[in-house]
């Protein structure tokens, strides 16, 4: 992923008050803003962890979660952070055609993701505000399932520029490429921690 | 083959943007003009919070509740507070002179993301206009600044929803100014300039970047969540419907208490810019100086219950942030002696950049004193949420930061318009101020020690006398923003020419012309490897030899 290709200073007339070579910090940048975004979900984890440690579940409150559809999320997550690395392999090597296969298989196991996450929602046996732990765990999956959402727009946006010959997307200025599938490799890597604390222990 | 228009592709910008005074309120990428509009629009919020300020002064001078309902005066203290740290501090000690100062420091053209930092600074005008309309449309919130549930939650709701609005898209601006900052220290610096050779204001300013990028996001968090409880009838917070309202306590203050140094670590870094210049003597301890400012930022991350030793905090979890509170002290500590260190024994020149440093220095030890005492449990659980915190904090954020953007701006206004500000009303300015400071919040410890709790419009009739006092003081404080305003605004036209260099300062960003050009130097960004090189006689100064290059070929 850090194999951004350096921005190149395209017209000879934008040198002539600068000899500078402005480097290209976004990767950087959005590496950085990842931190952040991690810290918001810590923040999410630290009170569900404090709830469950001392404060415990009103006697007649339902808070009951099945393995089975969460664990095919984790798998449909996982594959796709693979399926995305295939793809930026594949624009690496100038395949156009491969590249654009293997974001739309990614970004539809994200789409099969969601869309598993809303049946799960809507099978549950308690509500948002039915008690403490239910509440929770709709904010954090909630807040997750956002990024989801907004990471298949990103894949989808991809995709989209990488079609026609002349679109923004080749293999000589990957960046919209690296910086979605480090978003995704993000939003997968929590997700692999959500199911832990929520769903394991 | 140009995908991504390079920041640095200057003339398109020059082209597109317009370069009159119309530029300060465009979608300017300058880092200049950025800086700029954060610093005049942090300080009209600062006149807005000044006048709420006042306003509580005044209901204060009397023990009855006669100058505004108590419903009111709620509002008002949590304006006040919300605007003077989100709208204010904030913006103006990180953004202001960060964007201004930080790409000069590292040898840069602009910062890392111009365009985010653009989209950072217009976040901030709209979430303060937000904050002080709701005051007018239906009524601001009541719950402080800190906005504890249960009386976040159980205050009415509208204008609640609005300050958590708006908050967060101030801890939104402030995370996109803290990467900016981080990329722009780590990544822009020119080549051949090593880390160590930075200013000190870089070091604090990525000090403070790395508590905003990894506390905010906590804060975001938290009031997602308390806007679930006051909007769904959640309840996390909520301890009839299972939840604990300590836990927005604690995840409030892993923000709150880094938010302290993200108002005093940037201050700390300014001092220690402005004092070498005027001393004529190179910044004491740099090596210590660096080290202390990362030891304040790791120690920064795990002391926050100490504010919450009333809130059935177990024994283990006193005992450990007492303990790591009072550590804290040692690295400030050393920052401060380094500067005692820098002042002795230099050529002090007494303007007003500082006089009002030192007035920091003074007001900044006092407040860490009352600090340190506050982490002590038995007598914080005897002061916990009277005048006392009220004082400490005022000390620290008022005679620490605010005090260092006065000073700042006496040291950097010649750079920013190109004229000196007129001496004379400087130090009149400072003179009201510091006394009006001191005697506004000195006798609020009396009050506090003698059990006067903050936050209540009304109190005991044998309050009454040193709270006519601290009015006095506010009134002083108030007054002494008329000579500083004037100043401002008559020397910008009519000012004394500065020229270049008029400190004969060593730092990058005088080593240019003034107002300097839009990409910071007509030529080459100059090496300054030693930017406390001084302590030789002015006549025999080098400049150009201490910075490597000619430097008056191309600033002028």
């Amino acid at each position: 992923m850090t194999t951004t290709t350096p921005i190149e200073q395209g017209s000879e007339e934008s040198l002539t008050n600068t000899d500078e070579h402005h480097q290209d910090h976004r990767m950087f940048g959005l590496a950085t803003f990842l931190v952040a975004d991690g810290m918001t979900f810590a923040g999410f984890f630290a009170a569900y962890l404090t709830f469950r440690a001392v404060n415990p579940l009103m006697p007649d409150a339902i808070y009951e979660l099945e393995l089975p559809l969460p664990t095919i999320n984790t798998v449909l997550l996982l594959v796709s952070s693979a399926t995305f690395h295939r793809a930026g392999q594949a624009l690496k090597r100038s395949e156009s055609a491969r590249c654009q296969r293997w974001l739309l298989i990614t970004a539809g196991l994200g789409i099969a993701f969601l869309a598993s996450q809303m049946v799960e929602y809507f099978t549950l046996p308690f509500g948002l505000t039915d008690n403490l732990y239910a509440s929770t765990f709709y904010a954090v999956t909630g807040f997750h399932g956002l990024h989801v959402t907004l990471g298949a727009i990103m894949i989808l946006i991809v995709w989209w520029q990488s079609r026609s010959p002349g679109g923004r997307i080749t293999s000589h200025n990957q960046f919209p490429l690296e910086a979605a599938e480090l978003y995704w490799h993000f939003v997968d890597g929590i997700w692999v921690i959500l199911f832990i604390i929520l769903y394991l222990l | 083959m140009t995908i991504a228009i390079p920041p640095s592709d200057n003339q398109h910008a020059e082209r597109l943007q317009p370069t009159g005074w119309l530029r300060y309120f465009s979608f300017s990428v300058d880092h200049k003009v950025i800086g700029l509009q954060y610093l005049v629009c942090g300080f009209i919020f600062y006149l807005i919070g000044g006048l709420l300020a006042g306003a509580i002064r005044i209901e204060l001078t009397s023990p009855i509740s006669d100058f505004m309902p108590r419903d009111v005066y709620n509002q008002v203290l949590t304006l006040h507070g919300t605007i003077m740290i989100f709208l204010w501090i904030v913006p103006v000690i990180n953004g202001a002179f960060g964007n201004y100062l930080i790409p000069f420091y590292v040898g840069a053209r602009d910062m890392a993301f111009p365009r985010l930092n653009a989209v950072a600074f217009w976040m901030i005008p709209p979430a303060g206009l937000m904050l002080i309309s709701s005051y007018f449309i239906t009524g601001a919130a009541q719950s402080g600044w800190t906005a504890y549930p249960p009386l976040s939650t159980t205050t009415p709701a509208a204008g609640q929803i609005i300050w958590i609005l708006s908050v967060l898209f101030l801890g939104g601006s402030s995370i996109f100014g803290g990467i900016n900052f981080i990329a722009t220290i780590l990544k822009m610096r020119r080549p051949g300039l090593k880390l160590m050779q930075l200013p000190m204001y870089c070091w604090a300013m990525l000090g403070t970047s790395i508590l905003v990028v990894l506390s905010t996001p906590v804060l975001a968090g938290t009031l997602i969540l308390l806007s679930f409880d006051i909007v769904a009838h959640t309840g996390f917070f909520n301890p009839s419907m299972g939840g604990n309202a300590v836990v927005y306590q604690h995840l409030f203050w892993f923000y709150s208490h880094p938010a302290v140094y993200i108002m005093v670590l940037p201050a700390f870094g300014l001092v220690s810019e402005i004092l070498p210049v005027h001393c004529r003597k190179p910044l004491f301890g740099y090596v210590t100086m660096v080290y202390s400012i990362m030891a304040i930022v790791v120690l920064g991350l795990v002391v926050w219950a100490h504010h919450m030793f009333t809130s059935g905090t177990p024994p283990w979890m006193r005992l450990f942030f007492t303990i790591a509170t009072s550590f804290i002290a040692v690295p400030t500590g050393i920052k401060f002696f380094n500067w005692l260190a820098t002042l002795w024994g230099g050529r002090i020149t007494l303007n007003s950049a500082v006089l009002f440093s030192c007035g920091f220095i003074l007001n900044f030890v006092f407040g860490g004193i009352t600090g340190v005492a506050l982490a002590q449990v038995p007598f914080d659980i005897h002061v916990h949420d009277t005048y006392f915190v009220v004082a400490h904090f005022h000390y620290i954020v008022y005679g620490g930061s605010v005090f260092v953007i006065f000073a700042s701006i006496y040291h950097w206004y010649p750079k920013f318009t190109g004229r000196m500000l007129n001496e004379d009303l400087g130090r009149l300015h400072f003179l009201l101020t510091f006394v009006g400071f001191n005697l506004c919040f000195a006798p609020q410890h009396w009050l506090g020690l003698y059990g006067m709790p903050r936050r209540v419009a009304e109190y005991d009739p044998q309050f009454a006398f040193v709270n006519q006092l601290s009015s006095v003081g506010a009134l002083l404080m108030a007054i002494s923003t008329l000579p500083f305003l004037f100043n401002v605004v008559q020397s910008a036209f009519k000012g004394r020419i500065a020229g270049d260099n008029p400190w004969n300062a060593l730092t990058p960003e005088w080593l240019t012309s003034s107002p300097p050009p839009v990409e910071n130097w007509t030529g080459e960004a100059p090496l300054v490897t030693e930017p406390y090189g001084y302590g030789v006689p002015a006549d025999q100064l080098d400049l150009a030899a201490t910075s490597g290059r000619d430097l008056w070929t191309n600033g002028q």
